[in-house]
């Protein structure tokens, strides 16, 4: 392992083992009405992602708001093919935690350090759902 | 029932098991809770949701539900009865007015299947975001499972009800089962306030309770807040209004009006054992920036259309509209749709109040509205509506601009095409 790799240890909620690049925020997200499913796109107006595709990112945020459509636009978009690799989330509310379940993507959530702080847009992040192991490796290390 | 029982309907019930099972643990839930209230949307699906699962076989209405109702990995063949009183909220489509709105014969023809299979299941087909203003009313203590954020917040701080947010696939297999993961506001030390917000303004009007709602959602996110200093007495529209918009705004799905709401008799027992970890001010400065946040995004005054009913209007709600139409026109350059559940209309037919209404140009529509069906009046570029919630969507999902105000402000737009709100 080379110092530029971080590690954090947390819960997983949802089983397998996947990685990618990281897309943050530190926005809680809207699912229905907040994200279009067929594209994998944040559309909430007043949201520091707007325009953004999550599709194959790891995606890192606060938590979920909005609608109780949370589940259904993001179960959706794992059929459209638009949803993130896996995910890493804070905040657990019952929005989340069936939308994480159904989308069926490798989920971490209750890491040792705040994922907002240590993971940056751009990191790879490996996020392993059964051991609830995330890996980091710093956007600037992997050049 | 996670074993499967050999009973009818076992294998569906079973998958609704395995849902809950891997939704409870993810949650870190330690049990299930008997539910006898669902309201969700069971049975309804998209013709994209149908299409995807007919490439495997499974495109007929049980397997559909199966597979995405319960999230199941193989369709049960036969989806039983529900267990547990359940009602279907708002659609994305009123049949009445589908040329209207724009929705393809396609979609209506298969949002109809949908319904009589919905119905087939035992779902009540109350089609509105408001079931507690529509025949179902949980009293305090009550269990439930309920999605619509709306609807949510309205049960756990204005009836005392207990839910969390629920989702699609959730209620859909405590429809199945009647039970739900025990966790969050089911557990009694989960509903104390967290956060105080002191209401420094009067509180006169639902435009004044949706301003406060959307001020406190973005400040408390998804937290539980108190509010004190109210000393007008709310209604179910304000509290509606209200609820909706912090939803919108934020997460809220519980707060406490001190003296107002039933586990609030006094800020101390809103509180419990909690300290307000924030401590906030709602005044005429706060009031203002909300607005001005509210209306962010709306710039033209030429209002093309205007939209009432988010939350679904109540009956009390149309017959304001209709006085205020009584006599009145609706400019040629706009039009006014005004929202609600079936059975409201059905008042509203024959108190006279839809006849007002069309007389005045206005139209009444039934089981959607613009957000859920992302249907506005053909070239609409600006709309105007009374609701927080209606105002934070309908820009992401149709692209138009939106401004907020009250209820007359919006009945005044649509009479005179012109958006002449001020901020307070």
């Amino acid at each position: 392992m080379s110092n530029a790799t971080i590690i954090l240890k947390g819960r997983g909620i949802v089983e397998g083992v996947a990685e990618g690049e990281a897309l943050v925020t530190s926005e809680t997200i809207s699912g229905w009405g907040g994200i279009d499913s067929m594209t994998g796109t944040v559309v909430e107006t007043r949201h520091e992602l707007v325009g953004q595709s999550f599709k194959d990112k790891v995606l890192v945020f606060p938590g979920a708001k909005g609608s109780s459509g949370w589940s259904a636009a993001f179960h959706t978009a794992r059929l459209a093919g638009t949803a993130p690799k896996a995910v890493i989330f804070n905040q657990m509310t019952t929005k989340v935690a069936l939308g994480v379940v159904v989308m069926r993507k490798p989920t971490v959530t209750e890491l040792d350090q705040d994922p907002l702080q240590v993971i940056e847009t751009g990191d790879w992040v490996k996020v392993d759902g059964d051991t609830g192991t995330v890996e980091i490796t710093k956007a600037a290390a992997r050049d | 029932m996670l074993d499967g029982d050999g009973a009818p309907g076992a294998e569906a019930r079973q998958k609704a098991m395995n849902l809950l099972v891997r939704y409870g643990e993810a949650l870190g839930a330690e049990r299930l809770v008997d539910t006898n209230n669902v309201t969700g949307t069971a049975g309804s699906s998209s013709t994209f949701i149908r299409d995807y699962y007919a490439k495997d076989g499974d495109g007929d209405r049980d397997r559909l539900f199966s597979r995405f109702d319960l999230d199941s990995d193989e369709a049960a063949d036969h989806i039983p009865v529900a267990r547990t009183f359940t009602c279907h909220l708002q659609t994305r489509i009123d049949p009445a007015h589908a040329e209207m709105m724009g929705t393809p014969s396609g979609a209506v023809e298969f949002h109809q299947e949908s319904q009589a299979h919905s119905a087939s299941l035992g779902v009540n087909l109350l089609n509105t975001c408001t079931p507690y203003a529509n025949g179902n009313v949980p009293v305090k203590g009550e269990h439930c499972a309920w999605m619509e954020s709306s609807a949510v917040v309205y049960c756990n701080s204005v009836l005392g009800a207990r839910t969390n947010t629920e989702g699609r696939e959730s209620t859909a297999a405590a429809m199945m089962t009647g039970k739900i993961p025990y966790w969050g506001f089911h557990l009694a030390e989960n509903r104390f306030g967290q956060h105080r917000i002191q209401v420094e303004v009067e509180m006169e009007s639902v435009m004044d309770w949706g301003m406060l709602g959307y001020f406190t959602g973005a400040a408390v996110e998804e937290d539980i807040p108190v509010l004190t200093g109210i000393e007008a007495p709310a209604s179910l529209i304000r509290h509606k209004h209200f609820g909706a918009a912090a939803a919108s705004s934020g997460g809220v799905e519980l707060y406490h009006v001190a003296g107002q709401t039933p586990e609030a008799d006094t800020e101390a027992q809103a509180f419990g054992p909690n300290k307000p970890a924030l401590d906030l001010n709602f005044g005429p400065d706060e009031r203002r920036r909300t607005y001005d946040t509210i209306n962010g995004n709306a710039h033209s005054d030429d209002v093309d259309y205007i939209m009432l009913g988010c939350p679904h209007y109540t009956i009390e709600q149309i017959w304001e509209a209709a006085r205020l139409l009584d006599g009145k026109r609706v400019h040629e350059n706009s039009a006014l749709w005004i929202f609600t559940a079936r059975q409201v209309k059905d008042v509203a037919d024959r108190n006279g109040y839809t006849k007002t209404i069309e007389d005045a140009g206005g139209v009444i529509l039934t089981d959607t509205c613009s957000a859920m069906s992302a249907a506005v009046p053909k070239g609409t570029r600006v709309a105007a509506t009374d609701s927080a919630k209606q105002t934070h969507y309908l820009p992401a999902i149709t692209g138009v601009e939106a401004w907020f105000g009250s209820t007359q402000d919006c009945v005044e737009a649509a009479i005179t095409g012109k958006w002449k709100g001020e901020a307070p």
